[in-house]
């Protein structure tokens, strides 16, 4: 199924929840949800027979300025389509919620997003940093990071 | 003679003490700087918690700073062990983006030095695991053979692990006088060296005992974590990039996709994972035999690179099958020369999310091999 079927049966279902199908990518095109839907659109994803998106490939976290995004790679070992699904929150309140129980695959890229990036996962299980050191302070991956002079006595920067 | 005394030890009844130890991170057989916190319950392991960030080296962070042919030494980095593999998904996916079409024989070389990193990768695949379980031999074999595969590499690219050889759009050089003949000599050695190793290593009744059933990965487990390559494939599902998402010039090849069978134990035992890169080196071999044959002589392989690399506004994610599985990037590409954003989905990092599931309920002893039989990298778990 083409990206942009999917996106008219996503948003002939969830309405208000699907954003908008960017189709105007030299290479992908993806389809923009919002946060609070996204936990219900997952979980339809992966389960309708004509979706059947039961491979997360890829989760990854995006410094996009004001927001912070998270990009969700889906993949259908059995129909062998891929959808690319983007959600963007507020920095000030980085909250998206986990799909750790639909794709488990999730639970580690989402503590990685947490820690590089700062996003927010709730409903996880664990999320704790997973890269960096327990106590390290910032998220490195964030434009306007600031690398930390000393880390327990020892010189970061070089 | 006084009666033998009979020892009747209720097991039910012993009382024994759960135990937190730690694996690593230094420790030869977590293959690199892992820590594994275990808890057991005598000799059974009941949790295995991974903690992973040693070897961290923020790729991810030195990519935006950089431009896009400048991070292709990085990517090196990642998985050391097969560096020409990591670099293809990330040419390919710049050449995607900019819309470059690339010369024929390009490809074929690009495949043959694929396909021979790959062999090179399953051979210290299966030689650490079969040290792992205590073969020490198979190991020497696999080295000594590697050895010359890594010979051909480096007259190609003049460095032994780390090649920086594929460039966007092109190659860094063309092949070296005798090529052909180097590549086909390597060829008959492993096929000779996996015949031993066939009765030496597979085969041998210990090493069954060792690793049949042992590290049981069901198949729907298996793509719920996303799993990759031999350790997918070792359950039984026959997924391999190469066929189901055609790249490349592979669809000019024949040659199969090595599946786990449960020949001697579980459907996707350790010993499944392990035979899937055994025969998988066999397959790799057909390859090479088919595009040495078929690799035309003639052509330039650095005529379609760009002078400038300066891709549009837009992003791209493109995955090729490495030989530990899926490795995938995802550019984000904002109009520059350097990008916005470079993410490396890493496979034994996602490989690697699977072991606290599979290890439980089985001694200490065979978390090692379990550890082991999914081959992981931890360049490439960190990043």
């Amino acid at each position: 199924m083409l990206a942009n079927e999917i996106f008219e049966q996503l948003k002939a279902e969830f309405g208000e929840a699907v954003i908008e199908y960017n189709d105007k990518q030299p290479a992908d095109s993806y389809v923009v949800v919002s946060a609070n839907g996204l936990f219900e659109i997952c979980h339809r994803l992966r389960d309708k027979d004509d979706f059947l998106f039961d491979y997360l490939m890829s989760l990854s976290g995006m410094d996009l300025g004001e927001n912070v995004g998270v990009v969700y790679h889906l993949y259908s070992m059995k129909h062998k389509h891929k959808l690319v699904l983007k959600v963007a929150v507020p920095k000030s309140d980085p909250k998206v919620p986990t799909v750790e129980t639909i794709w488990r695959t999730a639970d580690w890229h989402e503590r990685e997003a947490f820690d590089l990036i700062g996003v927010h996962f709730e409903g996880h299980h664990n999320l704790i940093r997973i890269l960096c050191p327990y106590d390290w302070e910032g998220h490195p991956l964030c434009k306007d990071y600031e690398t930390p002079e000393f880390y327990h006595g020892m010189k970061v920067s070089y | 003679m006084s009666e033998k005394k009979r020892l009747d030890l209720e097991y039910s009844q012993l009382e024994s003490d759960r135990m937190r130890i730690n694996v690593g991170p230094q420790h030869p057989s977590t293959h690199g700087v892992l820590r594994l916190e275990v808890e057991i319950e005598g000799e059974i392991v009941t949790e295995v918690v991974p903690h992973l960030g040693y070897l961290h080296r923020s790729f991810e962070k030195h990519c935006e700073k950089m431009t896009y042919p400048q991070i292709i030494p990085y990517i090196d980095r990642i998985d050391y062990i097969a560096a020409m593999n990591n670099e293809w998904p990330y040419v390919m996916a710049m050449e995607k983006l900019m819309g470059i079409q690339i010369p024929e024989k390009v490809e074929f070389i690009r495949v043959i030095m694929a396909e021979l990193n790959r062999i090179a990768n399953h051979q210290i695949a299966v030689a650490t695991f079969g040290l792992d379980a205590g073969a020490f031999t198979p190991f020497l074999f696999f080295f000594r053979d590697r050895e010359y595969i890594i010979w051909i590499l480096e007259k190609m690219s003049g460095a032994r692990l780390l090649y920086n050889y594929f460039r966007i759009g092109g190659l860094a050089g063309d092949v070296y006088p005798g090529f052909k003949e180097d590549c086909l000599n390597i060829v008959k050695q492993v096929r000779k060296t996996n015949a031993e190793v066939m009765d030496l290593l597979i085969y041998n009744r210990i090493f069954i005992q060792r690793t049949a059933n042992v590290g049981i990965l069901p198949a729907d487990v298996a793509i719920n974590y996303a799993c990759s390559g031999p350790v997918l494939r070792g359950s039984g599902v026959k997924y391999d990039l190469r066929k189901d998402e055609t790249y490349s010039i592979y669809n000019r090849f024949d040659f199969d996709i090595p599946v786990g069978t449960g020949e001697v134990g579980t459907l996707g035992d350790c010993w499944d994972r392990n035979m899937v890169r055994v025969n998988e080196m066999e397959q790799s071999c057909r390859i090479i035999e088919q595009a040495i044959a078929q690799m035309p002589d003639e052509g330039d392989v650095q005529s379609a690179i760009p002078k400038r690399i300066k891709p549009p506004v837009g992003e791209v994610y493109m995955r090729a099958e490495n030989p530990k599985g899926d490795l995938g990037f995802y550019i984000v590409s904002n109009g520059t020369d350097k990008p916005e954003r470079v993410k490396a989905r890493g496979t034994s990092f996602v490989n690697l999310s699977v072991i606290p599931e599979i290890s439980k309920g089985y001694m200490f002893a065979d978390l090692i091999l379990i550890l082991g039989s999914i081959d992981i990298v931890l360049g490439e778990v960190d990043r």
